[in-house]
């Protein structure tokens, strides 16, 4: 994670704070949904690139209704490829059976792995991050408790996620710091970073401490108030049934395959 | 070190999610219990606090490469295993919404591989023992190191053990470890070190934060109890994820079948279908672009 990262997370959560269709939605129907989501990607098999296909339409939907720039998804999601890319790399590697002729030319199982591999990376990491990008952190996390997450876990991932980018930023002023100190070295020693970072620590410790007066004199008594509203009305119940009827269709049906043999039927 | 969701069965993920989602509710009924409201704040701050130190990339001795700090450990040794675990379970939740780091499905799986090997193995275990009462100099140094070894390499065992119970990549088990496992020695090393540096700076200026007594009794049953029981539910969760794979979900069962020793023709209809659905797909966003362009407009 870079400290450009950190500045980002600002920018995705602040796109859910607009007045959108996505973002009107109930916040505990788009957790589920995007869970849902999630599981039926990884449920398809090694071989099953073509039939990921159909299960696009779920996040370009959700970033057309919450007029999420695709912009914003691509960076994260390139951030984090190496990972999955590292795996994935080895599949053609491994797996060089040729598993399909085109022409005369062999495609191996491997490298239709990877590119499985690839696809449902893509997807599902841009389910997550369009779960913030048109709900907010706060409002998940009210959907959360709503769900049944301990009121222990909640008000900590508020204060993580509040708190993160004001110590992003100091550290980012400690390694401005170093760099003019140390003009020659692009990173600090282990020992020097143990210096930085315990400093940092320290006065993150003090900081909880005024947070914590702070909080008291506005009557804080060890939980978190949370806002809940609404309950869910029509657009979430037609956005349930769509992507619960998107992800059964996916799942049950081969589309491409249906929808190749239907266009060869047509043809004479 | 991120379980990503695309190596995940639904299975292995899903049971890695009911053993993670049983230690965060057990942990979070265990600081519940304590009310101590200073507590909440600290625990946010630690978490952000987490996350800024990652973006402190310090150069490792000896080699051209850099690391940072992961902050299991480190919490643990500030918090103790169950308000540790709890934060850092937050901290991988958000890196999941927001970095793209890991994934939704791989959420359970994540929070286990780096808090619950960290919290309830490396520290009650490795870290604590070796530390003793009043860490200072030479033993915290050791303890931290090897601590930080442990919870590295266990998160990567676990790792190796979610793909090849998942079956999605195929990767096999044994070269997988053979490149994984040194490197996260090594890793491991490197957060010990610099979370040793960490708490003595810590103690140093703040005395008063030092451990003052060893966990009580309840405290360590507790611990352990927790990591026995994550080893084995993860271990049986596997187990029966494998054995059983038309109870369970409908791919396991494609997945693990070899592949085909005839190459097929590539299914050129399907590659057609391909094309009519993601125009379709790409149509349709267009269009709700358009709407959404021209009712921000009026």
């Amino acid at each position: 994670m870079t400290v450009g990262g950190a500045g980002q997370l600002g920018s995705l959560g602040a796109l859910a704070s607009r007045d959108t269709p996505a973002a009107r939605l109930d916040a505990r129907v788009k957790v589920l949904a995007t869970l849902a989501f999630v599981a039926v990607v990884a449920s398809f098999g090694r071989h099953d690139l073509l039939r990921l296909a159909p299960l696009a339409l779920f996040p370009l939907v959700l970033a057309a209704l919450g007029d999420v720039p695709l912009r914003a998804l691509l960076r994260p999601l390139a951030l984090a490829a190496p990972f999955a890319l590292g795996v994935a790399a080895f599949e053609p590697l491994l797996d060089r059976a040729p598993a399909f002729t085109v022409g005369g030319v062999a495609i191996s199982g491997g490298a239709v792995g990877m590119a499985t591999i690839l696809a449902k990376f893509a997807l599902s990491l841009s389910a997550a991050l369009l779960l913030v990008a048109t709900t907010g952190f706060d409002h998940v996390c009210v959907a959360l408790r709503r769900l049944g997450a301990p009121r222990a876990l909640v008000a900590q991932l508020l204060l993580t996620h509040r708190y993160l980018f004001v110590l992003a930023a100091e550290a980012g002023r400690s390694l401005r710091a170093h760099a003019l100190r140390a003009p020659g070295r692009r990173r600090p020693t282990l020992r020097v970073a143990g210096t930085m970072l315990g400093a940092l620590l320290v006065r993150a410790l003090a900081r909880a401490e005024r947070i914590h007066a702070a909080m008291k004199c506005r009557g804080f008594e060890g939980e978190l108030p949370l806002v809940r509203r609404g309950r869910p009305g029509r657009p979430d119940a037609l956005f349930a049934a769509a992507t619960a009827a998107l992800l059964l269709v996916a799942r049950a049906v081969d589309v491409p395959a249906r929808l190749g043999a239907g266009l060869a039927g047509g043809l004479p | 070190m991120h379980m990503s969701d695309a190596l995940l069965s639904p299975a292995v993920g899903g049971a890695l999610w009911v053993v993670t989602a049983g230690a965060v509710a057990a942990s979070a009924r265990r600081v519940e219990r304590a009310p101590d409201a200073r507590r909440v704040p600290l625990m946010g701050v630690l978490g952000a606090f987490v996350f800024a130190a990652q973006t402190v990339n310090f150069s490792i001795p000896g080699t051209g490469s850099s690391g940072h700090l992961m902050g299991g450990l480190l919490l643990a040794a500030l918090l103790g295993p169950a308000a540790g675990f709890l934060v850092l379970a937050s901290v991988v939740c958000v890196q999941a919404l927001f970095f793209a780091d890991g994934g939704l499905l791989a959420l359970g799986a994540n929070v286990l591989n780096m808090g619950a090997a960290s919290c309830f193995v490396a520290y009650p275990l490795v870290f604590r023992p070796l530390a003793g009462a009043k860490p200072t100099g030479a033993r915290l140094v050791v303890a931290s190191t090897l601590g930080g070894v442990t919870s590295l390499v266990l998160g990567a065992l676990g790792v190796v053990a979610q793909t090849t119970a998942s079956g999605v990549s195929t990767l096999p088990a044994g070269p997988f470890l053979a490149l994984l496992v040194p490197i996260h020695a090594v890793i491991g090393a490197v957060e010990g070190l610099a979370t040793a540096a960490l708490l003595r700076v810590l103690w140093r200026a703040r005395p008063e934060l030092a451990p003052a007594s060893a966990p009580s009794r309840a405290a360590r049953m507790f611990t352990v109890a927790i990591a026995a029981a994550a080893v084995l539910v993860a271990g049986l969760g596997a187990r029966l994820a494998s054995a059983l794979p038309d109870g369970l979900e409908w791919s396991v069962a494609r997945t693990a079948g070899a592949a085909p020793a005839e190459p097929a023709p590539v299914p050129l209809p399907a590659v057609a279908g391909v094309g009519i659905t993601l125009a379709a797909v790409a149509l349709l966003f267009a269009l709700l672009r358009a709407l959404r362009r021209r009712a921000r407009g009026a």
